[in-house]
């Protein structure tokens, strides 16, 4: 026990949870709008093969991860087609949305099997590194670990403070309520879909280019998932999605360093000690009164 | 009504046709765990299969399914394969086996072969390969190269399988380096790049600076990578893209060998049901190039170990050696038998921690 560096722990944490942080607050911000979107596994491979095969052919990460973003979106733009023109289900246009991504990733993917990225280089924050322990903690990370906060924070502030985040509550509680005011729900839900999109994208391409680094095929291996689930459990609420995801990615790497270390703890409690200590602290949280927007999953159509 | 005849007796034939060449053809299925893409285990099994397809050409048709979830779900995809008229089924994971078992009494007419498993019927073989002895030759070059004297094992599931390929190279670390420590994660997975990455990055971070994994994907290469002085060994497959370091070398399985006799017996209706278990002699193991990274004397006395293995004169598993609790299992010079070590459940002594259940 005493083995385990408490600094390199967090540090390694905030690695471990920035994926599924960027996913799951895409899809929340998608569900807010009324819209279910089971793709982001789909999107999320999709991202990682397109930000990995840009960031090798430029040598730059950064136009890697916008073209992640692009290629999730791109994606999310089929769901948004399939499910607020043409007035198809939700949830099975979703999961063949992610069979279609895990597919076209690995179609995409067939050059890029073994390749090294270009290193992503931690920001450099000066004499802020340099303070023991917190430097290493809070002040050592790559943009996107920063980004991935800040996003935390603008859709908290969004939601709750601004017009648009009224409207994009409005249109995902009663969209006909939405409608008969005057409101563009199909365009709100579109702009949402796409963000979700691009997040997830993100999220993905941080797996392929910073956590592992490298392109394996279906190398999300359900992230996209846990990341859906999440937002359920963090009841639609930006921040508890970030301590969602710190505490999965937190448990995750703290039980594998336990077993390194060679705790007499059985390994099986600690592999689905994740899982199990994640939902339970979210659904003791949710104990209160929130709910999911009302019209999530509903199909809406002008003339009805 | 003459054109609805004449339609109907078209149709008929062309039935008749695609019926008739289907039968000409023997299919022959694969079961993946992973994607093809792996880089490792699945990808070194689709080579078996393509080589398959060369090898017959017309007279072959292969089909396969990747990402099969071993559990309740494999049996679906496999009495699907089976469904499909295919007459020879390959099922390549340990996890596949009890769903193997339960469509091949449902199929007496389809073959299956079940890689490293152990239960057989009529109609299901099983294969594997000794990697044990590759093992051997890594935990050697691990014991000889590593300067903390620890030494990160990624292990998978707990079956005998991975608990042998800790044994042994425990076995041949210890001793060219009796200071030597195993650290071992379970990752309760073949495939997920990131937990993989995870995991590497973990024993790192306890001090180990050998890796050896028992995971199907190349992500604990790249974690090495970055981490800059730790050394891999490629897993299942050759990660020569991660050669000379930190890939230093690697166990190959060569399944193509097998995968061409087996379809050929089908072919000429030999195929009987048998448990194969073929090593570095027959060629189903073998082991990639080592290379500069390692110093020359010690990659003479690895390839040496191979050779001794290889003719048959050296087991990996010859006493004396103890288990874990101390008490004895092989006497000095006495040599594990086969039944022994396909259902190994023990660690030997001198591994600390407990095998999960």
């Amino acid at each position: 026990m005493g083995a385990i560096d408490p600094a390199l722990l967090l540090a390694a944490l905030v690695v471990a949870a920035t994926p599924i942080l960027l996913a799951a607050l895409g899809e929340l911000v998608v569900e807010r709008a009324g819209v279910l979107n089971l793709g982001v596994e789909g999107m999320m491979i999709t991202g990682a093969i397109c930000g990995f095969a840009v960031a090798v052919n430029t040598g730059s990460p950064a136009i890697g991860f916008v073209a992640a973003a692009a290629g999730g979106a791109v994606l999310a733009l089929l769901f948004a087609l399939l499910t607020q023109l043409a007035l198809a289900n939700q949830v099975a246009s979703g999961l063949a949305l992610t069979l279609f991504g895990l597919g076209l990733s690995s179609l995409l993917g067939q050059g890029y099997v073994g390749i090294k990225p270009p290193p992503t280089p931690r920001l450099d924050l000066g004499p802020l590194s340099d303070i023991p322990f917190l430097g290493r903690v809070v002040f050592s990370h790559d943009l996107m670990v920063y980004l991935a906060l800040a996003l935390v924070a603008a859709i908290w502030a969004m939601l709750k403070y601004t017009r648009a985040g009224l409207i994009l509550r409005a249109v995902g509680e009663n969209h006909d309520a939405a409608h008969a005011l005057g409101y563009r729900v199909v365009r709100v839900r579109v702009l949402a879909i796409l963000f979700g999109g691009a997040c997830a994208g993100l999220g993905g391409a941080y797996i392929s280019l910073i956590r592992v680094p490298q392109w394996t095929e279906g190398m999300t291996a359900g992230a996209g998932w846990i990341a859906l689930a999440l937002v359920v459990f963090a009841s639609w609420k930006a921040g508890r999605v970030l301590l969602g995801a710190w505490l999965f990615g937190g448990v995750t790497v703290l039980q594998l360093n336990l077993q390194a270390a060679g705790l007499a703890i059985p390994v099986e409690y600690l592999s689905m000690s994740p899982y199990l200590i994640t939902i339970l602290v979210l659904v003791i949280m949710s104990a209160d009164k929130s709910r999911a927007p009302a019209s999530l999953g509903r199909i809406f159509h002008a003339s009805q | 009504m003459t054109l609805t005849r004449l339609l109907t007796s078209a149709a008929l034939a062309l039935g008749l046709a695609t019926g008739a060449t289907a039968q000409d053809k023997t299919k022959v299925g694969f079961i993946y765990v992973g994607p093809i893409g792996d880089g490792g285990w699945t990808y070194e099994h689709d080579k078996g299969r393509l080589a398959v397809e060369e090898h017959f050409g017309d007279a072959v048709e292969t089909v396969y399914q990747e990402s099969v979830p071993e559990g309740a779900d494999a049996a679906r995809a496999i009495t699907q394969m089976a469904l499909q008229g295919a007459d020879l089924i390959f099922t390549t994971s340990f996890g596949f086996m009890e769903p193997t078992l339960e469509v091949a009494k449902k199929f007496p007419n389809v073959k299956f072969e079940h890689a490293t498993g152990y239960k057989t019927l009529p109609n299901v073989s099983t294969y594997s390969a000794r990697f044990y002895e590759g093992r051997a030759v890594q935990g050697h070059i691990a014991g000889e190269m590593t300067e903390s004297n620890t030494i990160g094992y990624i292990a998978s599931y707990p079956i005998p399988e991975v608990i042998r390929g800790i044994n042994s190279a425990y076995l041949h670390a210890k001793k060219v380096n009796p200071d030597v420590e195993f650290k071992i994660i379970w990752a309760y997975t073949w495939f997920d790049p990131a937990k993989e990455a995870d995991a590497a990055q973990a024993l790192i971070e306890q001090g180990a600076d050998v890796i050896l994994q028992h995971t199907d994907s190349t992500a604990p290469q790249a974690a090495a990578e970055k981490a800059g002085d730790v050394i891999t060994f490629g897993q299942a497959s050759d990660m020569a893209e991660y050669a000379p370091f930190p890939r230093v070398s690697s166990i190959i399985d060569n399944w193509a060998p097998y995968y061409i006799d087996r379809t050929q017996a089908v072919i000429d209706g030999t195929w009987e049901s048998q448990q194969v278990w073929h090593g570095i002699d027959e060629g189903m193991v073998k082991i990639g190039e080592i290379t500069d990274a390692v110093p020359a004397d010690v990659k003479a006395d690895a390839l040496a170990l191979k050779e001794t293995m290889a003719a048959g004169e050296y087991h990996p598993f010859t006493g004396p050696i103890n288990r874990q609790d101390g008490s004895a299992w092989l006497a000095e010079g006495e040599i594990a038998d086969d039944g022994t070590l396909l259902g190994m459940d023990f660690y030997v002594e001198g591994i600390s921690g407990q095998i999960p259940n």
